[in-house]
């Protein structure tokens, strides 16, 4: 019995990696028709670094992700600390309303700010203004939020109200309590909110492809556009870098959060 | 604490980009360019047999990709959750990591599988077989949904059973229930929560993707998430698209009523 479940268990683990391992072996395939492994090459890895259009959008996509989270996480723990003193009835209306973009389908998500953005162009009409950086930044920023609120709000509740006011009582600002008393005590929350946020940003596409204008392009919508005229060597080279880079940055989340188990 | 001024601003920016924008498309799809007053023609439009079996044929492909997700994944997350592998916690690392894995990349991977001139070809010429075109099938979405999907499936679905009190079990067998019995008295029922998010969690994704079905339908397999990419970004047709985007989301709210339903009756039933 213990056979069969190792062996099912072993063919799914195959059914699930196979399309990726013959992803690797393919970009390191000399030919580019794909029929037969002609050799050993690294030749398109060499050509991904020498593509233009591929490297801006690996840099648009970096610093989206950058900036996105960066202010997703401003603004998430600033509206966390609101929410967390709003009266109970007031605070699960406003919890519905977060989670709303959550549950919607990207695809939603990405229609709905495409036309507001386009029905503000169109109130701005002498502005010349058109989709591009600027949405694309401020979408991710959108949908990002959610995801750091919902990641803050419980550390917030554990935290004890009576900290903040002996702060206070002792003669501390506000502010100084803020950043002295609450936020460290939040830390762990903002951190691995900010982290999801650099992931979703970096993993986007649906929403990316709907708000971003001519000539902006991240990973995502560039992958799009290749694949859409077949089979490309590139591709695969990217994929498998990006397959190594994910490894590696999981490997690293773990670690984080075994030595916080830990600790 | 006067704090609570700080989440005002995030309530104005809510109204701006959550609620301003589905009242948008809402507006879109029940007018008409040109036209005052609403008019439900779009909706209409949704209804005739070319659209009407786009959407059938999406309903169809992600039920279909629910249930297989559900039969391959229930045993894995199964044998995952009983104790007889050591390194469990790597294993259930190792099915969650696709997860992780940039969804396109993951679609277009099967290209090189299944392409004419793929693995699978390959293989059948090597043996003198004919070549088979497995591309631009409705198979081919499908074990396209499938691959991306299987890991939301077997993630709430081994939560669920983690969670399992192994002292219901030990009670169980004390109690003199076979292993059959234990599983369709005990496992099964304590597990249907985590079927249910995991059956969220494939058919939502599953139902509105364009992706998979461009990616590995080739475009000539319109599902209901091309048809509304589409007049978004090619037709132009906002009306439409608009319409035809409140209609899955109806479908959506609906399937998750009815799944709620189904979970609340189960809980009542406890």
């Amino acid at each position: 019995m213990k056979y069969i479940k190792k062996i099912y268990l072993a063919l799914i683990l195959i059914f699930l990696y196979a399309p990726i391992a013959i992803l690797i072996i393919y970009s390191l395939n000399e030919s580019k028709s794909r029929a037969h492994f002609t050799g050993f090459t690294f030749k398109w890895y060499i050509e991904l670094f020498k593509d233009t259009e591929i490297l801006k959008a690996l840099y648009i996509t970096v610093i989206i992700a950058v900036l996105s989270s960066l202010f997703a996480t401003i603004i998430g723990t600033l509206a966390s600390l609101g929410i967390n003193n709003l009266s109970v009835r007031k605070k699960n209306i406003v919890l519905t309303l977060n989670n709303l973009p959550v549950v919607t389908p990207d695809i939603v998500t990405g229609i709905s700010l495409m036309v507001l953005y386009l029905s503000i162009f169109k109130i701005f009409k002498g502005a010349n203004l058109e989709l591009g950086f600027f949405t694309l930044l401020l979408s991710h920023i959108i949908f990002n939020i959610p995801y750091v609120i919902l990641s803050i709000l419980p550390k917030l509740k554990q935290l004890d109200v009576n900290l903040f006011e002996a702060a206070l009582d002792l003669g501390a600002s506000p502010q100084y309590a803020l950043f002295k008393i609450i936020i460290p005590q939040i830390k762990s929350g903002i951190i691995s909110g900010s982290i999801l946020a650099f992931t979703l940003s970096i993993d986007d596409f649906i929403i990316s492809m709907f708000t971003t204008g001519s000539g902006i392009n991240n990973l995502s919508t560039i992958i799009y556009s290749m694949t859409r005229r077949g089979i490309n060597p590139k591709i695969n080279a990217l994929s498998t870098i990006m397959f190594f880079v994910i490894m590696i940055l999981l490997f690293f989340i773990n670690k984080i959060d075994s030595n916080k188990l830990s600790n | 604490m006067k704090s609570k001024y700080l989440s005002y601003p995030y309530i104005i920016w809510m109204i701006i980009f959550t609620i301003i924008p589905i009242l948008i498309i809402l507006y879109y799809s029940l007018s008409s360019f040109g036209q005052s007053g609403l008019t439900l023609q779009y909706f209409s439009k949704a209804f005739e047999p070319t659209y009407l079996t786009v959407i059938f044929k999406s309903l169809k492909l992600a039920f279909y990709c629910t249930v297989i997700c559900l039969i391959i994944g229930y045993p894995v997350s199964y044998i995952l959750s009983t104790k007889e592998f050591l390194n469990k916690g790597f294993l259930l690392f190792l099915f969650i990591m696709p997860m992780w894995m940039n969804f396109l990349l993951r679609t277009y991977s099967w290209l090189n599988i299944l392409g004419s001139n793929g693995v699978i070809n390959n293989i059948l010429n090597f043996f003198h077989l004919p070549k088979q075109m497995f591309l631009n099938t409705e198979g081919a979405i499908l074990l396209g949904l499938v691959y991306n999907f299987l890991p939301f499936m077997i993630l709430p679905i081994y939560t669920s059973l983690h969670k399992i009190d192994p002292k219901l079990i030990e009670a169980g067998q004390d109690l003199g229930a076979n292993s059959k019995n234990i599983f369709t008295k005990i496992i099964f029922p304590l597990s249907i929560p985590g079927v249910i998010s995991g059956i969220t969690m494939v058919f939502m994704p599953a139902i509105t993707t364009f992706v998979v079905s461009n990616v590995l339908g080739g475009g000539t397999h319109m599902l209901i998430g091309n048809l509304i990419e589409q007049q978004f970004l090619r037709t132009n047709n906002f009306n439409f698209g608009s319409a035809l985007a409140i209609i899955l989301m109806i479908i959506i709210v609906f399937i998750s009523i009815l799944l709620s339903l189904f979970d609340k009756n189960y809980e009542e039933k406890k």
